[in-house]
């Protein structure tokens, strides 16, 4: 690149880094879409591991979505897991590795769909993990079919008129039913489609694994995240849409801290 | 008066031209690339480098992870 | 060793689980095996040996939390009955395709369906032809007594360790529900030391992170995968053989029957005997991989073979490809949980070869 201000040279200096790709991350490039969400959670998630100095002790686990291939990009143990069924390989890592930090990278079609019956339970029964749960309201990996988050009117190549709700029922806010759970210890919903948001969710995702150490139950975020592919926008529309659409439906904050449901969820930025 | 002054560093093989990070700098320092690297995206690079705070904004943002950010201390 | 004690199947095989050294089984009721997970519970593992017992939300879920524990490289297990392992097939075939060793105990019911929860060993197929999706195989083991029901567990974990594969324990509701006596082995301790070169343990900066996946989109790699399996199932061919010979030497014609089945034919061959018939029997002790040679080698100086199964008849195949045409291979089978008796058994071999 040429350098236009002769100061810049002063300035990149190891001694001025104040921000670079964690060695978390591997080198290999993404194979997510172009600004799709996947990327930013990936990083904050390996960006926690190496500050608290816990990748000798970290286990993750992928489910089958667009992130299967998440263990390519993480420098970390990692399980790629059947459609829906991560909380159970999760809990399997677990009970065998107490000690251990284990967490488990969802879809929404994973988490709210196919593997219902494993996130409820791997709730219930309190199980010592972290979840993070990316709700993009779309099938992203087979190209944009309907999820149980899809809002109501939103299209899909499986609802190519819009969700219909009298067809196809509403949209799952699996994140506040998992709350009711007594076995879930803390939940939130996040976004991190800014710099602010992402440096919030970036707080969250590391009382998930601090939590982890107190053996208090189960620690659930949700990420609410863009899919420019399966809704056809640009990155920068499609963010702006999340905003408008499916943040008033899905309202970041937490929901549930130390194990209490916060009365009033805070209100999107 | 001390002055803190910025720069970013794009890994510009890796950048998929999101524009993410253009909107999110507060100070406007970034535009895409008419040319385009190798995977045919127009990426990204500092056009008002002077305007940069190293604030890491963009970096932070970025899904690729392809920013490095530096600030420095400058005595005027 | 230990002394002999009388107990069920099933319970015989929770004993020798903790005493195999397991580190953890996750299950979900059924009938006829739900004693397994009743006995683990009442013997309190986790106090024992600190073995993991967990009732799961499902099959689905019990055999991925298997998935997920076998990748830690410990030493864990599962059980169910036939409608059960059905929907473990895709978590088996995970673990196969990662190459996991883990040990499943099919204690099979008659289907198809819910059919019924009386005995049956209609699952051969399931069990021996992959059962999942893919191209995989697991070595089968057919107990036919509550000794062999003990002792399968220590051996199926060196086996499923040995390949880094499933091992499935095939029995059936009769073995599983019988008393007998059972001399147990000493406990085994469990494990401390895990191969760096796969487990989940997390990265340490001394070695490159290990991850468990079945997945590879690149299809040269991905065929090489596959090729790779195919020689460690060839190995279990050359290596794994187990059956039993009964009164075969002078033999004219054979009974071919696993577990409850061969116990029946065990009788039958005194029966057949006594009446002057030359019959001998081969039990496959495993049925994948199958002792066809043992089986073709004898074929061409028989008379006749009589495959008994409780099933519409799957084993047949079997040994069919094994006598390759040499010599004709008849069924006697039920179905539907009925048992045939010994005499039924006889009555068939007759029967079937117009014997005097
Ligand atoms: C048993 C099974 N059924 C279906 C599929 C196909 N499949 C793969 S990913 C996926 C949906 C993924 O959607 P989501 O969990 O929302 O993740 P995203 O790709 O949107 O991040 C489906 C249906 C599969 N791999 N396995
Ligand atoms: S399809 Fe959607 S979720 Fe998948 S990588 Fe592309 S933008 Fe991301
Ligand atoms: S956010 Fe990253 S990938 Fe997107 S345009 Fe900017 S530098 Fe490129
Ligand atoms: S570091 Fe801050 S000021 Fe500099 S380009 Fe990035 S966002 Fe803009
Ligand atoms: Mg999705």
């Amino acid at each position: 690149m040429e350098i236009r201000n002769p100061r810049i040279q002063e300035i990149i200096s190891e001694e001025n880094l104040v921000y670079k790709k964690t060695s978390l991350m591997t080198d290999k490039a993404l194979s997510y879409c172009p600004g799709c969400g996947h990327g930013v959670v990936h990083r904050v998630i390996m960006e926690i591991i190496d500050e608290m100095g816990i990748q000798a002790d970290t286990i993750g686990v992928a489910p089958v979505g667009c992130s299967v291939l998440a263990y390519e990009f993480m420098n970390i143990d990692m399980q790629q897991a059947s459609h829906g069924r991560a909380p159970a390989v999760a809990t399997g890592i677990k009970r065998c590795w107490p000690e251990k930090y284990v967490f488990t990278y969802q879809g929404d079609g994973d988490l709210a769909a196919i593997g219902t019956a494993e996130t409820i339970h791997a709730c219930n029964r309190g199980e010592n993990i972290a979840i993070f749960f990316i709700n993009n309201g779309i099938y992203g990996m087979t190209g944009g079919q309907m999820a149980p988050t899809t809002l109501v009117g939103m299209r899909s190549s499986t609802t190519p008129y819009g969700r219909d709700a009298a067809l196809m029922g509403n949209p799952l806010k699996i994140t506040e039913l998992v709350a009711m759970l007594p076995g879930t210890y803390f939940v939130a919903r996040h976004t991190v489609h800014t710099p602010l948001a992402v440096r919030k969710f970036k707080k969250a995702a590391k009382m998930a694994f601090e939590n982890q150490k107190l053996n208090k139950g189960l620690s659930f975020i949700e990420i609410v995240s863009n899919c420019n592919s399966g809704w056809k926008m640009t990155p920068v529309q499609a963010n702006k849409w999340m905003e408008e659409n499916m943040l008033p439906f899905y309202p970041p904050g937490d929901i549930k801290m130390n194990g209490e449901i916060v009365k009033k969820a805070e209100k999107a930025e | 008066m001390a002055k803190i002054k910025g720069a970013i560093v794009i890994d510009i093989e890796k950048c998929k031209g999101c524009e993410l990070c253009l909107v999110s700098c507060p100070t406007d320092v970034i535009r895409m690339e008419k040319k385009v690297n190798g995977k045919g995206y127009h990426f990204a690079y500092m056009e008002y480098p002077d305007n940069c705070t190293g604030c890491a904004n963009c970096a932070v943002v970025c899904p690729d992870g392809v920013i490095t950010v530096y600030r420095k201390k400058f005595e005027e | 060793m230990g002394k002999m004690k009388l107990m069920k199947g099933n319970e015989a095989f929770a004993e020798a689980a903790i005493r195999a050294g397991c580190d953890a089984y996750f299950g979900y009721p059924i009938t006829p095996q739900s004693e397994v997970m009743e006995y683990l519970a009442a013997q309190q593992p986790q106090l024992r040996t600190g073995m993991v017992l967990l009732q799961a939300e499902s099959e689905v879920a019990a055999i991925n939390m298997v998935y997920g524990a076998a990748g830690t490289g410990k030493r864990v297990m599962t059980s169910s009955s036939s409608p059960g392992i059905s929907l473990k097939q895709e978590g088996i075939s995970y673990l196969a395709g990662s190459q996991l060793p883990c040990l499943i105990l099919n204690v099979m019911r008659g289907g198809p369906g819910l059919g019924t929860i009386q005995p049956s060993q209609s699952d051969y197929f399931q069990a021996t032809k992959g059962g999942g999706h893919g191209d995989y195989r697991m070595i089968v083991l057919a107990p036919a007594s509550v000794q062999e029901m003990s002792d399968f567990v220590k051996l199926g974990f060196e086996l499923a360790f040995k390949y880094r594969n499933p091992v499935i324990m095939l029995s059936d509701g009769i073995i599983g529900q019988m008393m007998e006596k059972v001399e147990l082995f000493e406990q085994v301790p469990r494990l401390t030391e895990f191969d760096q070169q796969w487990v989940t343990t997390g990265k340490t900066p001394d070695r490159e992170r290990n991850v468990i996946t079945s997945l590879d989109l690149d299809p040269a790699r991905h065929e090489r995968h596959n090729l790779k399996l195919q020689a460690k199932y060839q190995k279990m061919r050359e290596n794994e053989v187990r059956f039993e010979n009964i009164d075969c030497d002078d033999a004219e014609y054979l009974f071919v029957a696993y577990g409850s089945c061969a116990r029946i034919c065990q009788k039958s061959v005194k029966l057949a005997r006594a009446k002057g018939i030359k019959v001998g029997l081969i039990r496959p002790v495993t049925l994948f991989p199958f002792p066809s040679e043992e089986i073709g080698r004898r074929a061409a100086k028989l008379k006749g073979i009589l495959t008994v199964e409780l099933s519409s008849g799957q084993m047949i195949e079997d040994v069919r490809l094994a006598v390759d045409g040499k010599v004709r291979v008849a069924l006697h089978n039920r179905m539907g949980g009925m048992v045939p008796s010994p005499e039924e058994v006889v009555d068939a071999l007759l029967k079937s070869f117009s014997i005097r």
